[in-house]
């Protein structure tokens, strides 16, 4: 099935095509069905529907200079482009575009590591680099450096940071985005450009300082369409000598506050690794009586209930990275304090590991804690090495046998890295679920955030489960779509926004920040009429649409 | 029945013929090195990794669908040459979302076929 990009003919798109197999072969134009499938997102909500988001053609460039000539193309025919880089972007959008008949330009093709300095300890890459090629290319060479990883390894050190994705090791490094330094982008009119140091010709630390002098656009082409990104530097974590771990419970509901600011103290010093939370209150999920007072948020009958059990209300497992005797100190430290700020405290030795790890002490599935404190961690991300272990998230389970999460998004709010504000989140977001008639598939009461972003915690929206497991039918997937776009709505009203979206929920996330009559949003649609006129790069990523396409916005699936 | 798996049906009965017509092109030597780096980390033969679990995601996944009817690892299945293999991985299957031809291309496909076919013989023995 042929599919135009929008407002283009279908005699003015075959010459677009032309000229693109002339800029780049006839091998990397792609426009068979069958090579086009794999650039549809497996997870869509739209799946086979007549707006499903789907390209007309994907193109496929093997460097630099095919990547303008693409643009310039593009400028010429009004035709929109896509852009990807290793195209995994699972649970929120896959490879697929914003806009219906975009051309993607599939990056993956250039996949050099320019450079990797282990001393100064950054990298520079190409966007077809994933994680699993970057190791590997680290392992060869036996390079003493660590890059943070996403846990599904076949994504890329850029596209997942221009997606402003997220990791587990130490905080500067977790949060991906701002890990980059520098970067060379092909601008909408198909000219070349590089941010912070990489603007002096020359420079020795392109990958050193990112700011440069003046005003520094680089984060206009994370989650926005401005150019395409074509080079991007990327600090990196040296490795350490030893890696240890440990748990601490704290027994009563209110003991969560107490409990943050420990961490969030730990953390801002650069003493921990990403803190992993929970609750051992999960093991009373059957306990009638418990979930009673936990849907009504009754917190001396929590307490009451589980100290009967003999249960701590939370948990947090730390990690320390450094050498055996400075990670055996931190530790110690960290037990003091929790003892001295949180009356009850426990305090459970973990692991204590020379780095590297072994493969099988990576690969092992158990854990050194007492039942009934379960452990969240997965190994491999702590230590930098990319896998696809979290693959059975969407995957048949023992549990699902006969179904897959075909609708599988994640949604994320961000809410103050305070205990009180979380077990606040926990109530506003149980309600609102309530309200538009959901019962929460997990206990909210007990629910915990991640910190992958140092500053700030995500809270899952699980309430939505984004499972459309038990009802795959169209009309299941398209009342999700709704329903999540209502609970945005809401959950902004309470001054919730999220941190990343599927482009269809990035206008309603997007919708939701609206300071001073959507001053930032005006003056970002000013910057990408002016740089952007033909509006032909990413239109509407991030919610940012050009004035040809500006109609388009919440338009799908009003 | 989908589209897919009618295909997958209607390939996998012309198997015998297809075999013989695949094999001598294909580098089986080089599919292991594909297979190994693209496929492996979710239907090898390792460990699951995460707490609790034991097996690899697709290895686990296909243990779940034939509940021991065919084998759960690939490199034991000696029903997948390259026209059943190819369907599957350019329109993904279940969970397993297809590949790009950026990232894997048609002679890495022929390949792969060629080492699992290879691989299934001799952990036949
Ligand atoms: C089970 C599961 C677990 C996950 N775990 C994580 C996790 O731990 N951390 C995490 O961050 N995410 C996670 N994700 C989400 C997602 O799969 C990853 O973020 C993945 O790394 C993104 O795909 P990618 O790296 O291939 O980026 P791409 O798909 O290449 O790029 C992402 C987006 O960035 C833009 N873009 C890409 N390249 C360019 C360019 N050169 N110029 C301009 N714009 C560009 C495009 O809009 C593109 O859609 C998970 C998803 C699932 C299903
Ligand atoms: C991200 C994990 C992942 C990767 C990487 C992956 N697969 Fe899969 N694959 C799966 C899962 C999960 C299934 C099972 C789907 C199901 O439940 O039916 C699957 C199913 C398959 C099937 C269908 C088998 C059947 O009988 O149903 C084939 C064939 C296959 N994969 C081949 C490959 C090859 C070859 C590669 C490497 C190029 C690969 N896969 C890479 C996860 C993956």
């Amino acid at each position: 099935m042929t599919i135009l990009p929008p407002g283009v003919s279908a005699g003015q798109f075959a010459k677009a095509l032309a000229e693109f197999t002339a800029a780049v072969g006839k091998d990397w134009v792609l426009t068979d069905d069958e090579d086009l499938q794999a650039y549809r997102d497996h997870f869509s909500m739209l799946k086979g529907q007549p707006d499903e988001l789907v390209c007309s053609a994907a193109v496929c460039p093997a460097d630099v200079a095919q990547v303008q000539a693409i643009v310039r193309i593009a400028n010429r025919y009004k035709t929109p482009l896509f852009a990807i880089s290793t195209g995994k972007n699972f649970a929120y959008g896959g490879p697929a575009p914003n806009v219906r008949g975009s051309v993607t330009v599939d990056l993956k093709r250039m996949n050099r590591v320019l450079e990797i300095d282990e001393k100064r300890h950054f990298a520079l890459v190409e966007p077809g680099v994933s994680y699993i090629d970057f190791y590997r290319h680290i392992q060869e060479r036996n390079l003493k450096v660590w890059v943070d990883t996403a846990d599904v390894g076949w994504g890329g050190l850029m596209g997942n940071a221009l997606d402003r994705g997220i990791g587990y090791t130490l905080g500067p490094y977790r949060d991906h985005f701002s890990a980059h330094c520098g970067m060379e982008v092909v601008l909408p009119d198909g000219e070349l450009m590089r941010t912070g140091m990489g603007a002096l010709p020359g420079s020795h630390a392109w990958q050193e300082y990112r700011h440069g002098f003046g005003p520094d656009p680089a984060g206009l082409f994370a989650q926005g369409g401005f150019g395409i990104v074509v080079k991007m530097g990327f600090r990196l974590m040296p490795q350490p000598e030893h890696w240890r771990t440990g748990l601490i419970t704290v027994p009563k509901r209110r003991d969560f506050i107490a409990l943050v600011d420990t961490v969030n103290y730990l953390t801002d010093l650069f003493i921990i690794g990403e803190p992993l939370y929970g609750s051992p209150l999960r093991n009373l999920r059957s306990d009638a009586e418990f979930v009673k007072a936990a849907e009504a948020f009754d917190e001396a009958a929590m307490d009451r209930i589980a100290a009967s059990h003999n249960l701590h209300s939370w948990q947090v497992e730390l990690q320390f990275y450094g050498s055996e005797k400075t990670t055996l100190a931190n530790w110690e430290w960290a037990k003091e304090l929790m003892l001295r700020n949180i009356p009850g405290a426990q305090c459970f030795e973990g692991e204590s590991l020379p780095v590297p790890v072994t493969a099988e002490q990576i690969e092992r599935t158990t854990r050194p804690y007492p039942a009934p404190y379960a452990s969240q961690m997965r190994r491999n991300i702590m230590h930098g090495v990319p896998k696809l272990y979290v693959w059975w998230m969407p995957s048949r389970t023992d549990e699902f046998p006969d179904s897959w999460n075909e609708s599988h998004l994640g949604l994320f709010s961000v809410v103050a890295r305070s205990g009180a504000a979380v077990l606040q989140a926990q109530q506003d977001f149980d309600r609102i679920a309530r309200e538009l008639g959901n019962k929460p598939a997990n206990l909210s009461a007990i629910s915990t955030p991640v910190n992958w972003y140092q500053s700030v915690f995500l809270l899952g929206n699980g309430a939505f489960g984004s499972n459309t497991r038990n009802d795959t039918s169209p009309e299941a997937k398209i009342a999700q779509v709704k329903l999540l776009r209502e609970v945005l709505r809401r959950n902004a009203a309470l001054g919730y926004g999220d941190y990343r979206a599927p482009p269809v929920l990035q206008d309603a996330v997007a919708d939701q920040y609206s300071f001073n009559n959507f001053a930032l949003r005006r003056f970002n649609e000013r910057l990408k009429d002016a740089i952007d006129p033909n509006g032909i790069i990413l239109p509407g990523r991030g919610g940012v649409w050009p004035r040809a396409l500006r109609a388009l916005r919440g338009a799908l699936r009003k | 029945m989908n589209k897919l798996t009618v295909v997958v049906a209607v390939l996998a009965a012309a198997l015998p013929l297809l075999l013989s017509a695949a094999e001598p092109v294909a580098d089986a030597a080089a599919g292991k090195q594909v297979f190994q780096l693209r496929c492996a980390p979710c239907h090898g033969a390792g460990r699951g990794g995460d707490p609790g679990r034991e097996m690899l995601p697709g290895t686990d996944a296909l243990r779940i669908k034939y509940k021991g009817a065919l084998p759960a690892l690939l490199e034991q299945r000696s029903d997948l040459p390259e026209p059943v293999l190819r369907v599957y991985l350019r329109h993904g299957s279940w969970s397993m979302p297809a590949f790009r031809k950026t990232e894997l291309s048609d002679v890495d496909i022929a390949n792969i076929a060629a080492y699992l076919a290879l691989s299934a013989r001799s952990s036949a023995h």
